[in-house]
């Protein structure tokens, strides 16, 4: 049976594609899912850092703690069960940033939501500013020569930075 | 010691009321005579409280445990240096310190008077009050000469010993005289408010020592950083603790003003915008000090929580309210000159900086206090750490990093569209080769929202750095093509000319090393192993190799410590020596790590402590790539500031110079060609 040249190579483009999306994807996966999940909890001993950044001497919350996170992940637990059971034992503390649920999202959306404010209030004010209309002279005046000396030194000082 | 103290304190208040209630009315009634009564009571309160100051440092040096203070920050072990820093380390030192730092730019403030006797003198005054509100709160709320009830203790407590680093001699002093710097500009501006004073003088006077407060500031703040890195040996620099978002909020909008400012100076424009400005500095330093000492917000390293958090609650609002009141009276005062003439145009690019450093700064203090409402509004207590701060703060800091280096390239008023594309060229295709390059490289944006974050930054930075580059080569290559000196001289000579200007450009260029510094961060590895001897460790390109593991006795500390072989490609290259001390008097422990940096990466090495079974030392390493730049970085904005404070040497004196050196030049020809001839 002979294969169509152009669907083998479709077929080879495919697998190819696949080994790559394995490298990318499964290659760092337990130790990545680690890190990051280990990076979005707090320690729970007081000292006020991430978990796994915690490193004071003598704690004893976060040696257990990064026990119990490798044996949800071992167990196979989605992230957000596994960060539900922190919850769950430990209270909201645990988690190192807000949620994006309830009264939570607020600390998300506000920030922006100034940001796109003030920008457009920014672009507006400038619109503004640039529509007012100037003073015209009635007429063109004559300048001696110290009147341009002066009038030149105003336009070096205002435009040197 | 203690009884001179407070009576140096109480008569420090007492000066200080005077020269505020004295130097506002002599204000009121024109009276030169009394005002100058004034000026002096407040030179002289410097000296109260430099003496008060002093009393405390040396029942320090002492071993003076009467005192109570002295009896919890200090201990007879303790070395020297660390003595003096006592005076910082606590609650009630450091009120006392920030008094005296206060009272220090005062004097100086009441020594140069003569440069404008009315301005200085409204300055004098506002200053005089907030005076009087540090000495009351170190008079009747944080007493630092307090007596120990019953037995006098044969020993101290001792410091903090995350405070026995060198940097923490200076990183307080640093951050403090930022903070403090900022009331001298306030002082001026609302001053300038008050008396309605035209012109923007007093921007020219407060130049200077608003730069010098932001320098400080600076220095306070990265110096913090660094003692973070080095000290707490959690492998980062930066946490988004609330203190140290606290130190972050004046600056932003101290930058924002440092920026702003130039055009009321050159359009006389955003004078309101200024004027608040300031006042918002002022009251955000005011703020952070309060979220330090109050207890408001927890934080790793705040003062203990104390009552004094009601006087700055009193204090910020009676500011603001007087803030306000002046304002409105006033605001006619405060039009502006001009108007906008272009979207495209240096006035607007300082325009939209502003808005993004506000932006930020609202972030930080949205994210600090963010805790509080929700426990407040929903009943339950959240945590907003690092990974909030960091997805919200890094596209907002990209933004301004985009302004920095596109800001440079508009001209004022207006710039044309072909200017801006002919001006881009270059800087852009070198961002994109960048990209290009890091991407070669095997950087992979699109795995994670950290990498593609980094590789923005990178090329980012690289945009901004041409732009500083092109803005150094175009005026070098001018002043060359004037003088016949080469680019490089040209580009010196050119700086000299307009110090505020290229200063301002280093400046820039050490913040795109700093943001590179930044960018390393998401490649961040890290290892924990337990080290026997001859145990080997595999870490990123190294081989850590433990040789031996001891123990030691100091007279303050006792200390554990490894001696760590560092192998790469199979070749040693260093030996390190992270170690744990344990402080007797504290009875605290604390790491001192290991750091080998080199501009690609640090191998950073903390002793975390000892497998109680196995007796063997645990060592936990990082390999942090870039870190080295962000101290790198903030050298170069330091000596950029300090350039852009210098004055400007004047055309004229340079047309000298180079006559003189053209006359030389003919001189040396001529004596080159006697000699020749002989």
């Amino acid at each position: 049976m002979k294969l169509d040249p152009r669907s083998s190579k479709l077929r080879i483009a495919q697998l190819v594609l696949i080994a790559v999306l394995a490298m990318l994807l499964l290659g760092a996966d337990s130790d990545a899912r680690f890190s990051k999940l280990g990076h979005g909890l707090m320690c729970m001993c007081g000292c006020g850092q991430v978990l796994l950044e915690c490193n004071h001497v003598g704690c004893t919350y976060s040696e257990r703690m990064r026990n119990e996170l490798t044996a949800g992940l071992e167990r196979g637990d989605s992230d957000s069960l596994v960060l539900q059971s922190f919850v769950q034992k430990y209270g909201n503390t645990v988690l190192a940033a807000p949620t994006t649920t309830g009264f939570n999202r607020v600390a998300w959306i506000m920030p922006f939501a100034v940001f796109a404010a003030a920008l457009a209030l920014t672009i507006w004010l400038v619109r503004l500013w640039k529509s007012r209309p100037v003073a015209q002279p009635v007429q063109q005046p004559k300048l001696d020569a110290a009147e341009l000396d002066e009038l030149r030194k105003k336009a070096r000082q205002e435009t040197e930075f | 010691m203690p009884q001179i103290g407070s009576f140096t304190l109480l008569l420090a208040l007492a000066l200080a009321a005077y020269s505020f209630v004295a130097g506002a009315l002599a204000l009121w009634r024109k009276d030169d005579r009394l005002g100058e009564t004034a000026r002096r009571a407040g030179i002289a309160c410097w000296a109260a409280v430099t003496v008060a100051s002093l009393a405390l440092v040396m029942a320090a040096f002492g071993n003076d445990f009467s005192v109570s203070y002295i009896m919890h920050h200090s201990n007879r072990d303790l070395p020297i240096a660390y003595k003096f820093a006592a005076l910082w380390s606590g609650q009630e030192g450091s009120l006392l310190f920030w008094a005296w730092l206060l009272s220090t730019y005062a004097l100086v403030l009441r020594l140069r008077y003569k440069v404008d006797p009315q301005l200085f003198a409204y300055a004098s005054a506002i200053i005089a009050a907030v005076q009087v509100f540090f000495l009351l709160l170190v008079n009747f709320a944080a007493h630092p000469f307090g007596l120990v009830s019953g037995q006098i203790p044969a020993d101290g407590n001792g410091l903090n010993p995350l405070l026995q680093y060198p940097e923490m001699v200076i990183h307080p002093p640093m951050l403090y005289l930022g903070y403090v710097g900022v009331t001298v500009p306030f002082a001026f501006a609302l001053g300038a408010l008050i008396m309605k004073y035209p012109g923007e003088k007093w921007i020219h006077i407060t130049r200077r020592w608003t730069m010098v407060a932001w320098l400080f500031l600076t220095c306070g703040i990265f110096l913090g950083a660094h003692w973070a890195y080095e000290v707490l040996g959690w492998g980062g620099y930066w946490g988004w603790d609330p203190v140290e978002n606290a130190s972050l909020l004046p600056w932003l909008t101290m930058t924002a003003f440092l920026h702003s400012v130039m055009m009321q100076e050159k359009r006389g424009m955003m004078k309101m915008w200024n004027m608040w400005l300031i006042f918002t500095t002022f009251l955000l330093a005011i703020f952070g000090t309060f979220l330090t000492r109050s207890g408001v917000v927890s934080s790793v390293h705040a003062f203990a929580q104390s009552g004094i958090g009601i006087w700055f609650v009193w204090f910020l609002s009676l500011t603001f309210a007087t803030c306000v009141y002046f304002f409105v009276r006033n605001r006619e005062t405060l039009k502006s000159e001009h108007r906008l003439e272009s979207l495209v145009s240096r006035e607007s690019s300082f325009l939209f900086n502003n808005l993004v450093l506000l932006v930020a700064c609202f972030a930080v203090l949205w994210g600090t206090l963010f805790p509080v409402l929700s426990e407040w509004v929903t009943g339950s207590k959240v945590t907003v750490g690092p990974p909030f701060f960091n997805r919200v703060n890094v596209p907002i800091g990209l933004f301004l990093l985009v302004l920095t280096g596109v800001g440079p390239l508009l001209a004022w008023r207006k710039t044309s569209l072909d200017r801006v594309r002919r001006n881009f060229v270059i800087p852009t295709s070198l961002a994109l080769l960048a990209a290009i390059a890091l991407m070669i490289g095997g950087m992979k944006p699109w795995q994670d929202s950290a990498y593609l974050y980094s590789l923005v930054a990178i090329s980012l930075s690289v945009l901004v750095a041409a732009t500083v580059a092109g803005e150094f080569w175009r005026g070098g290559r001018v002043i060359a093509r004037q003088t016949g000196a080469s680019i490089v001289q040209g580009m010196a000579t050119m700086t000299r000319r307009n110090t505020r200007r290229y200063g301002g450009y280093l400046v820039h260029f050490g913040v795109v090393l700093i943001v590179i510094g930044f960018a390393g961060l998401p490649f961040n590895q890290d290892k924990e192993q337990e080290m026997g001897f001859g145990d080997k460790m595999q870490i990123g390109g190294y081989t850590l190799v433990c040789q031996s593991y001891t123990q030691d006795d100091k007279p303050n500390y006792s200390s554990e410590w490894a001696v760590m072989d560092v192998y790469k490609h199979g070749t040693k290259i260093d030996a390190m020596f992270p170690e744990r001390r344990f402080y007797k008097a504290s009875e605290q422990t604390a790491t001192m790590v290991a750091n080998r940096s080199r501009p690609a990466e640090d191998l950073y090495l903390v002793y975390t402590g000892r497998n109680p079974d196995t007796g063997k030392p645990i060592i936990k390493a990082h390999v942090n790539p870039l870190v080295m730049w962000i101290w790198v970085g903030v050298h170069v904005v330091l000596i950029g500031t300090l350039i852009a404070l210098l004055p400007n040497l004047k055309p004229a004196k340079i047309a000298v110079k180079e006559k003189e050196r053209a006359g030389a030049e003919v001189v040396r020809r001529g004596t080159v060609g006697v000699g020749g001839g002989d």
